[in-house]
């Protein structure tokens, strides 16, 4: 009852987000100094000035800024995102053709982390002070450290180049199939590692808190095993405060999977950003560009309900 | 017939500023069925000797030395898997604070039905059914539907009650209170204390009831332990300790409890504070504080001994104080007189003859 309540309030709150989110983007868009039809021209000189004025009209990119961002919201919210400029097909077919990629790979970062996370930092929690707490303290350390695409070429040089046990081309097997694992895996960790690293020391100072106590002590009195305590008290407890976190590591793996997918050339957004970035292709660029805002704001909307979910106190407060 | 025996107990906190002797040396007996008293300033050692019965000292804590027989059998050398079994089944806890020692994200229920699960190898329906019946003894209203509250649900008082039936849900031998009222109102602690009385009756367990208030003592208790510093300073059945206090550290604990109704509502305190208990004083440890305090305190430790006779008593002793005065160490006599207010209560005051 309440719970659902609370669910239709946080979308509501995301509408205006992804508004703003989109006004800024094509603010920044067209603040930016030149536009496609000059890449037009710089590539290809026998262009008439004329023919300039005549692209432009037909972009519709001779009108104020205000009216070509009216424009666009109201065909954006028939579903009609326009043309690329750049790229021939429509802006949706070209998303929706890349988007299962950037999806897959985004999942896989994702669930790489916190497999790789939680159970880091209960170990180090439980382990506090001694030495598989520094041990831990000194990999998340390393993890938060090491460039992104540093480490994405580390391991294909070493994993795929020197041992060839992960293929690294171009995925050439249905996203859906076993072997497409393979061809995650790499460029997976490579988007992951770092959320993962900062999630984990989160994780165990959260739960170190909350092993301090009284509620720990009162378990242990009632001769519940330790086992038990951790895994079902302390557990959900430190969870609350983690999975706020876990959002917002959506937003870091978001943009880590752009660099990383240009290292592995993997098919996705991101490749197709910075393409579409060098091009002024505004339409394109807005798309993805609220893609990601949709994917960040889904990410916390449902943080926010395994939140309510975890902790019964919130759910009374709506 | 004994139940819970401590002999010679000594824990110690190994802390950055220094070792902490919180428990110096302790023994003391509680009987089956009986209500026992512990009663201290803060810092006493009350806590530290509560949660050693059930092992739970932790770092960076450590049980030196003593042994704890619960029914004959030593704890201290029981391994993990069987205090597990001690803790919760026979010997239970109530915390001081209930609020803090329910946790947040499960139902009250939940938390009751746990124990009884784990020690009694209840199905989940049968606990459920049992944690119910047990939030109506405690003296829940609607237990059925409160069951499957969450803990800020709940009133304080309501709360310090759940925690209670939690303490009884495996019907302990021995049922461990640590200053169970403390985070409660006036009115609230009155009638937990009472529930408390009843359902020991009921239940036929004994309570180790830790306080820092002589009234709640007086209200509950059959016998008492004055504890200073981490020491026994005098043990006795509740009317003599009120009517006839031994021990000057005993004397100024009950100048201090205020009265009401009475004429003279004095709040007087033991002047000064408890020693550090990483460097504690030579000799007897409450001299720094007595105003009958001699040179000889300052060297010799006064064990406890039987007032009357002077000779050293063990542990489970009726009457017991450690004062030099019974020892003939002193040169002077303690000189206070005790007058018994109407509602049976003594109130105690030093006067100079
Ligand atoms: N975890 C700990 N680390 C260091 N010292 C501790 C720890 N727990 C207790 N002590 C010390 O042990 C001594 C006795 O503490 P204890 O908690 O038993 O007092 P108490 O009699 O229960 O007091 P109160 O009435 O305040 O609850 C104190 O001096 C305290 O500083
Ligand atoms: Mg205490």
């Amino acid at each position: 009852m309440s719970l659902r309540r609370y669910i239709i309030r946080r979308i509501l709150v995301s509408i205006p987000v992804l508004f703003g989110v989109s006004v800024i983007t094509f603010g920044l868009v067209h603040l930016t100094p030149g536009d496609i039809v000059d890449l037009m021209i710089g590539q290809n000189p026998d262009l008439q000035p004329g023919e300039a004025e005549r692209l432009r009209r037909e972009f519709g990119l001779d009108q104020p800024v205000y009216v070509q961002y009216f424009d666009w919201i109201t065909n954006a919210l028939q579903g009609d995102l326009g043309p690329s400029f750049s790229q021939g097909p429509e802006t949706s077919t070209l998303l929706v053709s890349r988007l299962p990629e950037t999806i897959a790979l985004g999942l896989f970062g994702w669930v790489f982390a916190m497999v790789i996370a939680i159970p880091g930092g209960i170990y180090a929690a439980i382990r506090r002070g001694r030495l598989g707490d520094d041990v831990s303290r000194f990999v998340a350390l390393a993890g938060i450290s090491i460039p992104n695409f540093w480490l994405g070429l580390m391991l294909i040089a070493i994993f795929a180049a020197r041992f060839g046990w992960f293929p690294v081309l171009d995925p050439q097997t249905d996203l859906l199939s076993r072997e497409m694992l393979w061809w995650l895996i790499l460029p997976g960790i490579a988007v992951g590692t770092a959320s993962s690293a900062s999630l984990m020391r989160i994780m165990r100072t959260t739960m170190a808190e909350e092993l301090n106590k009284e509620y720990v002590t009162a378990a242990r009195a009632k001769g519940l095993p330790e086992r038990t305590i951790i895994l079902k008290h302390v557990l959900r407890n430190s969870l609350i405060s983690v999975v706020t976190v876990a959002a917002f590591i959506t937003a870091g793996i978001v943009s880590g999977s752009v660099v990383i997918e240009v290292v592995f050339g993997w098919p996705g957004l991101g490749q197709l950003l910075i393409d579409v970035i060098h091009m002024r292709d505004v339409n394109v660029i807005m798309a993805i560009t609220l893609f990601v805002g949709v994917a960040i704001v889904i990410a916390n909307l449902f943080a926010d309900i395994v939140y309510a979910l975890l902790d019964p106190r919130i759910r009374d407060d709506y | 017939m004994t139940l819970l025996e401590v002999n010679n107990l000594t824990v110690r906190f190994y802390t950055a500023e220094g070792v902490v002797t919180a428990v110096d040396d302790l023994s003391f007996t509680i009987d089956r069925g009986e209500k026992f008293g512990i009663v201290g300033e803060s810092g006493a050692g009350k806590s530290v000797s509560a949660l050693s019965v059930l092992r739970l000292i932790e770092n960076p804590g450590r049980i030196e030395s003593g042994e704890i027989l619960l029914d004959g059998e030593n704890l201290l050398e029981m391994s993990d898997k069987e205090i597990r079994k001690v803790r919760g089944n026979r010997v239970s806890m109530i915390f001081q604070d209930a609020q803090t020692a329910l946790n947040p994200v499960y139902t009250v229920g939940e938390q009751i039905s746990e124990p009884i699960r784990h020690h009694l190898d209840y199905s989940e329906s049968e606990a459920k059914e049992r944690a119910i019946e047990l939030l109506d003894t405690v003296g829940i209203p609607d237990p059925q539907t409160r069951y499957s509250d969450y803990p800020h649900e709940f009133s304080g008082g309501m709360q310090q009650r759940a925690v209670i039936a939690m303490a009884l849900s495996c019907d302990p031998d021995l049922l461990i209170a640590d200053e169970p009222t403390t985070a409660l109102d006036v009115m609230t602690e009155a009638k937990i204390l009472n529930e408390l009385d009843r359902l020991a009756e009921e239940f036929d367990t004994a309570v180790q009831l830790i306080t820092h208030d002589l009234g709640v003592i007086a209200e509950v208790c059959d016998h008492v332990m004055v504890m200073y510093a981490g020491q026994p300073v005098e043990t006795a059945s509740v009317d003599d300790l009120f009517y006839d206090p031994k021990h000057p550290y005993t004397v100024g604990l009950m100048a201090s409890i205020p009265r009401i109704g009475a004429g003279d509502t004095r709040l007087q305190t033991i002047p000064g504070v408890m020693p550090d208990l990483i460097d504690v004083p030579t000799g007897c440890t409450f001299h720094p504080r007595c105003p009958y305090a001699e040179d000889v305190c300052t060297q010799k430790e006064p064990g406890l001994v039987d007032p009357a006779t002077g000779t050293e008593v063990g542990a489970d002793a009726d009457r017991g104080a450690s004062c030099l005065a019974y020892t003939g160490d002193l040169a002077n006599d303690l000189t206070f007189d005790v007058t018994v207010g109407d509602a049976g209560q003594s109130v105690g005051g030093e006067s100079d003859d």
